[in-house]
């Protein structure tokens, strides 16, 4: 099992802690981050709120690229039909003007939130990686629990500040229930 | 990070992260629980798939001679449960995207459920106009712009050529929205699972979710933009199927108020369809403690709200049929509904679709499942009936009073019908033998915040949620007596 992109595909991946709830990740994990750690990560069963800030991490990449999509859907929409109504088959209807502004409102919008939909999609599940059928941290002891009731965090190898011996010693003292050492 | 505990009974029972777990995958990890009137759902529901094939397979030979379809009346029964299908459609959507911008945390008990419904009525309702063309094979050329050799382009101009691209967005923005949702679902599935052929199939369909900070951070921001994106999106597609209508002279259809006034229409119908499915599910799976009575009594007051919005439509109407000074429409939307040969379709409309809906107000009715399951009833026949009274009845009675002609239903105008119902029961069913009914994550997030973010609380031992119902006004969750 070491199918890993990292320089060394054989040694330890991350010191792993185990919490029995959100609250006490919470806290450790502001802890973690307080002490000096930055490639760290949590592993939850729902989405907890403050996390990512007690991890110290940002990113607004998906929004801005769903804008970007919504503009491209908008642009698509209305080309569309300028292109086929006024230029390529004009056709008169009613004697209203080929280019028929406010008829062509409704495609335009849908295409604009097809399009943003469609580059949600794409951009969320890209920008995590996934689908990923394999990766380290499946390797911790009683992952599974990861999806129902437990919490992990997890402080990876290729931080500068990480030291096998004192980085376990740090997680042991955030009161986890266990701390492992998780190999690739 | 402690904050204030929802002060309400969203969840009953003894519960903590496993239990709801427990609760939910059970149905599809434990077959077992699958009994007989699953099988008989499914069974009748198969029946009516049959049915349905063999409708689409006679009329596909026949033509659509078959159906009581004549002219004037060309848009009949297709385009009433075209309409209708569709405005069932829309209570999922408006659970699970205009609940979720409003901060209505009791929607995460109900959304996967209601967004599956979204999509199978929307395929259902996708059948009738494609099959009302007589010639599906040939549709795509009328309905999507694809550079064909016969250098033709479809009409924008028109309300059809809308309609096809709001439902079709619908449909796919619906089924991504519920596809992400489901992810995390999966990977708690896939860890449960001792299946092994489950689990890879589970592992699969999880894309390898592991539950990341990373992950949940750019599922939300993702998720919640798709949830203010299917919100102008839900309310868009049932005023442009509106606009099919307003935005023609027909008698009866030529009307401003028909944007909001399906939008509302529709999520009557929705909602009734919701608690139709709802309340049998939670009593045979034992979901009670999930989908409490309070999940009923606030649908059943949302259907309340929205039924009465619709009666200011039905009024309106009127009004404008008054202040038209249009004599046609004044015959049609008076003279010809209160006393014209349908106007037993009008008077039952009234009574299923203002009337009934009226028992909402008593807090007691709102409780009794019996009545509750009975008004729903009635609202779907209701808004049936409603888009029957619009759609085929302003045709047989048009401007000109030579061309008026009755119309009536054939066999295989019912056999539609009843047949895209069966096509339902059997997707909804599979859909709670082999799917996660009710959103575990967002189930297990709803207690962690009706515990004030103090989940530590539940770490060793569940904890028990009094049922505010059955107590007092306000609960207090004993919050104190369970520290580690």
């Amino acid at each position: 099992m070491s199918h890993s992109n990292n320089a060394d595909p054989t040694g330890t991946y991350a010191i792993v802690a185990e919490f029995t709830s959100a609250e006490a990740l919470l806290t450790a994990a502001e802890q973690t981050a307080d002490a000096g750690y930055r490639e760290i990560d949590a592993y939850t069963p729902f989405p907890v709120h403050g996390l990512s800030d007690a991890l110290r991490f940002h990113d607004i990449k998906v929004p801005w690229l769903i804008f970007t999509g919504g503009l491209c859907g908008a642009f698509f929409g209305f080309t569309l039909q300028w292109y086929t109504a006024a230029v390529d088959y004009p056709l008169s209807v009613g004697g209203k003007p080929f280019n028929s502004l406010p008829s062509f409102f409704p495609v335009t919008f849908e295409c604009t939130i097809l399009f943003s939909a469609l580059t949600a999609f794409v951009c969320m599940f890209g920008l995590n990686g996934l689908p990923k059928p394999y990766h380290s941290i499946f390797n911790t002891p009683g992952f599974q629990r990861a999806s129902i009731d437990r919490f992990f965090l997890a402080i990876e190898v290729k931080d500068p500040k990480f030291d096998e011996k004192e980085t376990k010693a740090f997680l042991e003292g955030l009161g986890a229930v266990a701390v492992s050492e998780v190999e690739h | 990070m402690a904050s204030t505990p929802l002060n309400d009974t969203m969840i009953t029972g003894t519960q903590d992260y496993a239990s709801i777990d427990q609760s939910i995958s059970s149905l599809i990890t434990d077959q077992k629980r699958h009994t007989r009137p699953w099988f008989f759902m499914f069974a009748l529901g198969l029946m009516g798939t049959g049915l349905l094939a063999t409708s689409i397979t006679w009329l596909l030979y026949q033509g659509i001679g078959i159906w009581g379809n004549n002219i004037p009346t060309a848009w009949a029964f297709d385009i009433v449960n075209f309409v209708w299908w569709i405005g069932i459609g829309h209570a999922g959507t408006l659970i699970s995207a205009i609940l979720l911008l409003l901060r209505q945390p009791w929607r995460n008990s109900i959304n996967r459920f209601s967004e599956a419904m979204t999509i199978f009525a929307v395929m259902c309702a996708g059948m009738f106009p494609l099959l009302h063309t007589g010639r599906p094979w040939v549709a795509i050329y009328w309905l999507f712009p694809y550079p064909n050799i016969m250098a033709l382009w479809p009409q924008f101009r028109s309300p059809l050529m809308w309609d096809v691209f709001a439902v079709s967005t619908y449909f796919t923005v619906s089924l991504l929205f519920w596809f992400i949702g489901l992810v995390p679902d999966f990977a708690t599935l896939r860890d449960q699972s001792k299946n092994k052929f489950a689990r890879v199939l589970l592992a699969l369909a999880s894309l390898g979710w592991r539950g990341s900070n990373r992950h949940w951070h750019r599922y939300e921001q993702a998720y919640l933009i798709l949830a203010g994106l299917s919100t102008p999106l839900v309310l868009s597609v049932h005023s442009i199927v509106s606009f099919d209508f307003a935005s023609s002279v027909v008698p009866g259809w030529n009307v401003t108020v028909f944007p909001p006034y399906f939008v509302a229409g529709a999520v009557f119908a929705g909602f009734a369809m919701v608690l139709t499915f709802a309340i049998p599910i939670r009593k045979l799976y034992k979901l009670e403690d999930l989908i409490t009575m309070r999940h009923i009594d606030w649908m059943a007051k949302i259907i309340l709200a929205t039924g009465l919005i619709v009666a200011y439509g039905y009024t309106l109407e009127m009004f404008y049929a008054w202040y038209s000074a249009n004599p046609n429409e004044w015959d049609l939307t008076l003279l010809r509904r209160l006393s014209g040969p349908y106007s037993w379709a009008y008077y039952s409309l009234i009574v299923c679709n203002i009337v009934a809906p009226q028992v909402f107000w008593i807090p007691w009715c709102r409780k009794n499942l019996t009545i509750v399951m009975i008004v729903c009833q009635f609202v779907s026949v209701g808004m049936w009936l409603e888009r029957f009274v619009i759609i085929p009845m302003s045709l047989t009675a048009n401007y000109l009073p030579s061309a008026n002609r009755m119309y009536y239903p054939t066999f295989w105008d019912f056999g539609m019908f009843a047949g895209t119902i069966g096509f339902f029961i059997v997707l909804m069913f599979l859909f709670i033998r082999f799917m996660p009914v009710i959103n575990i994550f967002e189930v297990k997030d709803l207690l962690y915040k009706m515990l004030g973010h103090r989940d530590s609380l539940i770490a060793h031992s569940a904890i028990e949620i009094p049922d505010l119902l059955e107590n007092s006004d306000t609960v207090e969750i004993p919050l104190a007596g369970g520290a580690h």
